[in-house]
């Protein structure tokens, strides 16, 4: 494995641990953007350079702008960092992490026999994906068109500002 | 050659997926339970990325985009939510409290 | 042209019913009314246009429409297909014709009530599936008209759906009709399977040619006997019409007196080809066909519910044309068909207009001396009773009549080669069943509408009602004409229209069966008119059978005679009628099981009680954990799906 691949996979892993454990929600979007470039980079390494765009442009880009939008209405402060602070106590970590390490152990455990032969020569470019999108897998981006329009209606509905209580 | 194996990547992304396991039970804050569930979404898509190069189907990468539709749905709602249930003077996000089944 | 207007005839009513249907709620009830008389109106309208084509062919022309073909399979085919020949032309007639005068007449009667839309849906859909029966070429594509209309027989009878009677009524109709229609498939797929089609054509082709062992055609017509008898409330099924009353009256009027009860006479008119090669089957219908007249006229003569009784004298009727179907004489049947929809249709009509106006009173011994507050309605009434009665010569009844009675004199049923059966005691019965008719039709006639008043009469008779009732008046009374004995006049327009090759022969009829049919009404009527007529009336309040020996047991007059002539046979009668054998049979089963059931349940109470109190502690014990787990908290959730997950994974890696 190349060393860049090595530090790529790390900054992923350790990007993802940093987000879980900050108090302060802004820290933890900073440090999720982190982790989504760094997957990016593991994506191109693997060939999937489509994939990988879409990763920074709409889960770092968009996403994450989204996330940061958020917080800033929510304006969270200094009280709800003392309060993060009071709820991820040690022993809070006790049950998730065992529960988390069991899964990780098993999953890995599972996953030995899986490892096979070299990977294809042949980068998978925008072009098959989007022949293979708009070919075989056309009623599935109808289904996932619909998915979106059902989000967006419930989204404006829910965050819809009601006067006058419920 | 490239640089990731398929077992490499199915490495990565069951760590990642256990990350963002232990941090969806952990956290009691409603932001930080989407951002985990966000990481946990990207392992699942790696996979499938990382089959499609393994494979050489460019089906993985179509499941790809299938997935960062349902993370941005997903998303939106779920901030919808915290919107919502902030503008009601709901003291903290904490998800352990909406726990009554009153809107 | 005809192939184009064939299907038009059940498209209009159907489209009519869906808009009604749809609409419900958006369309006031004047719009609603319209488009059903619209609906009904067209399919009339194009009804006649068709039928004048026809006549103006040549006599054995008929015109058939095959649709669509509706399934292929190895050894058997239906179409959707539709044949308009003489006879579904002289039924088409009736229905359309029949069916339009008591829409607009409905039009009128449900103005105010609230399910207008459901009533005009209901009553479209039944005319259009009523079309598809009457019209059908395919055996199995009649059956789909032979269920809609008892789905819709059964949907209005329930119409006022508050009432649990009247549901229960409803439910009835459904399960009794049912009951037949189950045996009326298990005939067509008898005839399925012998002659691989139900095209009526074929069939009735493979039956007389004598392709099928006889012991198949005798069992076919017995299975499709049993259907009509059910669908037509015949002997062992003819509790649930009476019943049926509980609907709406143009209901009663369409449904339960013109057409759907006729249905049964229909289909073995279609199918007398199969029927004259059955001959026990026939004999036997021409029994169940008297003994039905006779039981529904003595039924009719102690009702005291106007409604009811005339539903008893549709029974008798039908009956009238069973016998007459038994007998092979299905012209008259066919013929009393049609002039029995006139006037029972007026009948019933006339009634709802009656009972509307005396504030839903259908008592007839609390009604009274109407004759003055309603002139116009007392005529109608009286015309729908002598066309019911059969007075001679003035109304359609009596040609009708006549035309059974002669066909049953003549009649000889070779049962085996050495002894036969003489239609003569037959005969009796039905000029019996001709007094009776007269006597309580008369009987019903005297006491609404003569004598002292009774309740108020309100309102007035809307136009719109009342213009049905003259139209179906002039039917009944002259609606006859068309087919005379030969003693009178030699006219048989009727019996050549259906069967112009084979006029049936009255030649050596002697005089005095007509004579006797003529008088035989008279005589009912004068009989009525001494007993509830007169000013000091012999009989007034007369609830039951009861009542009736009551002022006979006091030795006045005539009334000895009348006692021991008429009041005890039909007391005897009347009660083994009451006794009602076949609902008695029913009562019986359902009580034994239920006293079968109470004893398991005594012997069984013991253990199980045991067994159920401690099962109970366990469950609750049992159901408080995972109580626990429904705490309403995500994560707590999350964390139970992350545990199944690791569990599912250990077993996937231990295994």
């Amino acid at each position: 494995m190349h060393a860049l691949a090595l530090l790529a996979a790390c900054v992923t892993v350790v990007g993802a641990i940093m987000v879980i454990t900050r108090r302060v929600a802004v820290h933890a979007v900073l440090y999720l953007v982190v982790t989504l470039l760094a997957l990016a980079t593991v994506l191109v390494m693997l060939g999937a350079s489509f994939a990988a765009m879409l990763e920074v442009i709409i889960y770092a880009g968009a996403i994450m702008v989204l996330f940061v939008f958020v917080i800033m209405m929510l304006n969270l402060g200094q009280p709800d960092s003392a309060r993060e602070k009071e709820w991820l106590h040690p022993r809070a970590w006790l049950g998730p992490g065992v529960l988390a390490t069991i899964a990780c152990a098993e999953l890995l455990y599972c996953l030995n026999p899986l490892s096979g032969p070299a990977p294809a020569p042949a980068p998978i470019t925008a072009h098959d994906v989007g022949l293979g999108l708009f070919g075989r897998y056309v009623l599935m981006v109808e289904l996932v068109s619909y998915l979106l329009l059902a989000g967006l209606i419930s989204a404006f509905h829910i965050g819809r500002n009601r006067v006058g209580g419920r | 050659m490239p640089a990731f194996s398929f077992n490499d990547t199915l490495l990565l992304a069951t760590v990642l997926f256990s990350v963002g396991l232990a941090g969806v039970l952990v956290r009691r804050d409603l932001v930080f339970m989407l951002m985990s569930l966000d990481i946990m979404l990207n392992a699942a898509a790696l996979v499938f990325v990382g089959a499609g190069a393994r494979w050489h189907d460019a089906t993985g990468q179509v499941m790809f985009v299938l997935i960062l539709a349902l993370a941005a749905v997903e998303t939106a709602v779920g901030l919808a939510i915290i919107v919502c249930l902030h503008a009601r003077g709901r003291p903290t996000l904490d998800a352990d409290t909406g726990n009554l089944l009153r809107g | 042209m005809g192939e184009i207007l064939l299907p038009l005839i059940i498209l209009c009513p159907l489209v009519a019913s869906l808009v009604v249907s749809v609409s419900a709620g958006r369309m006031g009830a004047c719009a609603i009314g319209t488009v059903a008389c619209a609906g009904v109106g067209l399919s009339a309208v194009i009804s006649v246009i068709l039928s004048v084509m026809l006549l103006s062919g040549p006599a054995t022309d008929a015109l058939r429409v095959v649709l669509w073909p509706w399934m292929r399979i190895e050894g058997f085919s239906a179409d959707i297909a539709f044949t308009l020949d003489r006879v579904s032309m002289v039924m088409i007639l009736v229905v359309t014709i029949v069916g339009l005068l008591i829409h607009v007449y409905a039009a009128g009667y449900m103005r105010d009530d609230p399910g207008i839309a459901r009533f005009f849906g209901c009553m479209t859909l039944f005319v259009a599936a009523m079309v598809v029966l009457v019209l059908a070429s395919d055996l199995l594509c009649m059956f789909i008209g032979w269920e809609g209309v008892g789905l819709c027989s059964y949907l209005l009878i329930g119409f006022w759906y508050d009432d649990p009677a009247n549901t229960a009524a409803a439910r009835k109709a459904f399960y009794m009709t049912r009951m037949g229609d189950v045996a009326l498939l298990c005939g067509l797929l008898l005839l399925a399977t012998a002659t691989g089609s139900l095209r009526m054509g074929t069939v009735l082709a493979a039956v007389t040619d004598g392709q099928l062992p006889p012991f198949s055609v005798n069992a076919a017509a017995a299975l499709i006997l049993v259907g009509a008898l059910a669908k037509s409330a015949q002997i062992p099924f003819q509790t649930w019409l009476p019943d049926a009353m509980a609907g709406p009256t143009p209901t009663s009027a369409l449904i339960h007196a013109a057409t759907m009860v006729t249905a049964g006479v229909y289909l073995i008119a279609r199918l007398h080809d199969l029927f004259a090669m059955a001959a026990p089957v026939m004999a036997f219908m021409a029994v169940l066909g008297a003994l039905t007249l006779l039981m529904g006229a003595c039924k009719a003569l102690v009702q005291s519910d106007l409604k009811r009784i005339l539903a008893w004298s549709t029974i008798s009727q039908l009956g009238y044309m069973f016998l007459a179907l038994g007998c092979g004489v299905w012209q008259a049947a066919l013929f009393h068909l049609m002039t029995h929809a006139f006037f029972k249709a007026l009948l019933f009509l006339t009634a709802g207009a009656v009972i509307m106006r005396a504030g839903h009173e259908q008592d007839i011994f609390r009604l009274g001396g109407l004759r003055h507050a309603m002139p116009g309605l007392t005529m109608a009434f009286v015309a729908g009773a002598s066309a019911l009665a059969g007075l001679p010569l003035v109304t359609a009844g009596f040609y009708s009549k006549e035309m059974i009675l002669s066909g049953v004199w003549h009649v000889h049923f070779g049962l085996t080669r050495e002894w036969g059966l003489s239609g003569h005691p037959l005969w009796g019965i039905a000029l019996l069943g001709a007094f009776l008719t007269a006597l309580y039709i008369f009987r019903c006639v005297f006491i609404v509408f003569c004598g002292k008043a009774g309740t108020r009469a309100v309102g007035r008779t809307s136009r719109l009602m009342s213009i049905p009732l003259g139209c179906l008046c002039v039917l009944s009374l002259s609606g006859g004409v068309i087919e005379m004995p030969d003693t009178l006049p030699r006219l048989h327009l009727f019996s050549a229209l259906l069967d112009p090759g084979v006029p049936l022969s009255h030649a050596d009829e002697p005089i005095w069966l007509v004579l006797a049919g003529a008088i035989v009404p008279l005589a009912g009527l004068g009989v009525a008119w001494v007993l509830w007529g007169r000013r000091v009336s012999v009989m007034r309040e007369i609830p039951g059978q009861a009542a009736i020996i009551r002022p006979a047991r006091d030795g006045r007059g005539m009334d000895v005679v009348y006692d021991r002539v008429f009041v005890q046979p039909l007391c005897l009668l009347v009660w083994l009628t009451r006794l009602d054998i076949a609902d008695h049979a029913i009562t019986g089963t359902g009580r034994l099981t239920r006293a079968a059931s109470a004893g398991m349940f005594r012997a069984r109470a013991g253990v199980v009680d045991m067994l159920a109190i401690r099962a109970t502690g366990m469950a609750r014990w049992a159901d408080h954990l995972p109580g626990q787990f429904q705490n309403g908290r995500v994560r707590w959730y999350a964390a139970w799906i992350a545990t199944g997950l690791c569990a599912g994974l250990a077993m996937v890696v231990l295994s």
